[in-house]
């Protein structure tokens, strides 16, 4: 398994194997709030880096979740259906929002790494 | 509009920021959204202890009489709203609205007869347009605006206990009545009233001891803050209608209905703004009515999300829509036309593209909690 990546929208990714999970950081969650539901992406659904792969609501707002590389969805979190709150409770393990098959495994080389994105988020406060 | 270049503070902005709060901009001033419990957690607290709401950005106005007595000064009101304040006796509270020519909401508000004046709490986002509108309408000098009052809410079963601990004289005081009392040595206005769906007081205190009576209320084992964003979801789950959201100036009070807040007299008689049109409605039917909607799924239908019949067809917009943390799923207001207003009617919610079923259910969405 590698290393954890991040994305300026709060979104990390790990690569396994060919395939990367993907969810919002804990910084992401403790911004949105309780989470009381996710519009995880269907199987086969093609997303781009950037680009809009789902949305968790929290009791306020709706917010946009963004894939961090191009590829293929091949899995969303079925458990979030009922239990949404994983994305607040464990957001970097239960809490995973789906899983991509990477085009470009590069892509990845281009996100920030755990002490860049601390860097960043330190910056934002 | 421009946004302002710098947000208002209430009195009680220091002690939110020690409390942790998280702002954000709300009708010009810059209020807690939440504090680090959550909403969810605040909005419970507030459903089962007792919970404590800044509300100072509301407008808190004072109509004094001239020569033409209480009498007069009410008449002269009675113009501005459907509601029979002459009926109302001193230490009595009613919720109106002010409507326009066209039988359209202006805003609206809580009105309290007191002995020698009329107390009245506005939404803040229309506090300058209805003191204007006051002043147009109303005898000259009659009106004014507080600017030297907080107003806090405490709200839940435990708010009354709480209050009854500083100064028992609320003991007694009926649900929408209003009292002086004395709380931590300050003069307040205090009535039981409120914007939850519980039981609870809302108190009007000097803003120079609004901090202490805050702390002095935060410190009581029952009470925890809550900000904006569960008094939100409380009122959704309340039933009750957001102004800028559920009623706005092409709404008439049928349509939301609250046809409840005009009263009899002022039914048989007539003689506010709009009252031909409003009149018409109430006999012949609006074109759209308010009605509570409940998804059958998880998704949220969020203010502006279309409603359409079983067959697709648009028949109304979401008005207020999110989570109820009470009812455990998400919830909705919004206007339909009549024939989709019954509860149980089937609707879909178009989110996202993609259309969810939902049910029209009876309002408010939780009991509630005075009597």
């Amino acid at each position: 398994m590698s290393e954890v990546r991040y994305t300026k929208d709060h979104e990390w990714i790990r690569l396994d194997g060919e395939i990367a999970v993907v969810g919002i950081t804990d910084y992401a969650q403790n911004a949105l709030g309780d989470v009381v539901y996710v519009e995880v992406p269907e199987p086969g659904k093609a997303v781009t880096a950037g680009g809009e792969a789902g949305v968790v609501e929290s009791v306020k707002a709706a917010s946009e979740i963004y894939s961090p590389v191009t590829g293929e969805v091949v899995e969303g979190n079925e458990a979030l259906g009922d239990d949404p709150a994983l994305v607040n409770s464990a957001p970097m393990a239960g809490g995973w929002i789906f899983k991509v098959k990477l085009a470009d495994p590069a892509e990845l080389d281009g996100l920030m790494s755990e002490a860049d994105y601390k860097a960043f988020v330190d910056g934002l406060e | 509009m421009p946004a302002p270049q710098t947000l208002k503070q209430t009195p009680l902005h220091d002690l939110h920021r020690d409390l942790g709060a998280e702002f954000g901009p709300f009708a010009g001033y810059d209020m807690p959204i939440r504090y680090p419990a959550g909403i969810m957690d605040e909005h419970r607290h507030c459903r089962a202890a007792a919970a404590l709401f800044d509300v100072s950005h509301m407008g808190q106005v004072v109509l004094t009489p001239d020569g033409g007595g209480m009498d007069g000064l009410i008449a002269a009101l009675e113009q501005l709203v459907p509601g029979d304040i002459a009926a109302l006796r001193p230490g009595r509270q009613r919720y109106s609205l002010f409507t326009n020519a066209r039988g359209g909401v202006m805003d609206d508000l809580m009105i309290t007869r007191r002995e020698a004046d009329l107390y009245v709490v506005v939404n803040a986002g229309c506090r300058d347009a209805d003191v204007a509108h006051l002043e147009a309408h109303l005898p000259r000098g009659t009106v004014r605006l507080l600017e030297d009052r907080a107003l806090i809410a405490l709200q839940g079963p435990k708010a009354v206990e709480v209050i009854a601990r500083l100064d028992p004289a609320i003991e007694g005081a009926p649900f929408m009545s209003a009292r002086l009392l004395s709380l931590g040595g300050l003069d307040c206005w205090v009535s039981r009233s409120g914007y939850t769906g519980e039981d609870g007081v809302e108190i009007s205190v000097p803003a120079d001891g609004a901090a202490a009576l805050a702390r002095l209320l935060l410190s009581q084992p029952e009470v925890a803050p809550a900000g904006l964003g569960a008094r939100d979801s409380l009122r959704l789950e309340a039933g009750l209608c957001l102004y800028g959201a559920d009623l706005d100036p092409t709404v008439t009070p049928i349509e939301a209905g609250l046809a409840w807040t005009i009263g009899k007299r002022r039914k048989m008689e007539g003689g506010f703004m709009g009252a031909d049109v409003i009149m018409d409605q109430l006999f012949n039917g609006p074109p759209r009515l308010r009605v509570g909607i409940r998804p059958d799924g998880r998704a949220p239908a969020r203010a502006h999300t279309e409603i359409v019949d079983a067959a697709g067809v648009p028949v109304g917009h979401v008005t207020s829509g999110g989570f109820g943390p009470t009812v455990g799923g998400p919830i909705a207001m919004g206007y339909v036309t009549p024939e989709h207003a019954a509860d149980g009617t089937a609707l879909g919610l178009v989110i996202r593209g993609k259309t969810h079923p939902a049910r029209v259910a009876p309002l408010p969405f939780v009991p509630k909690g005075w009597k």
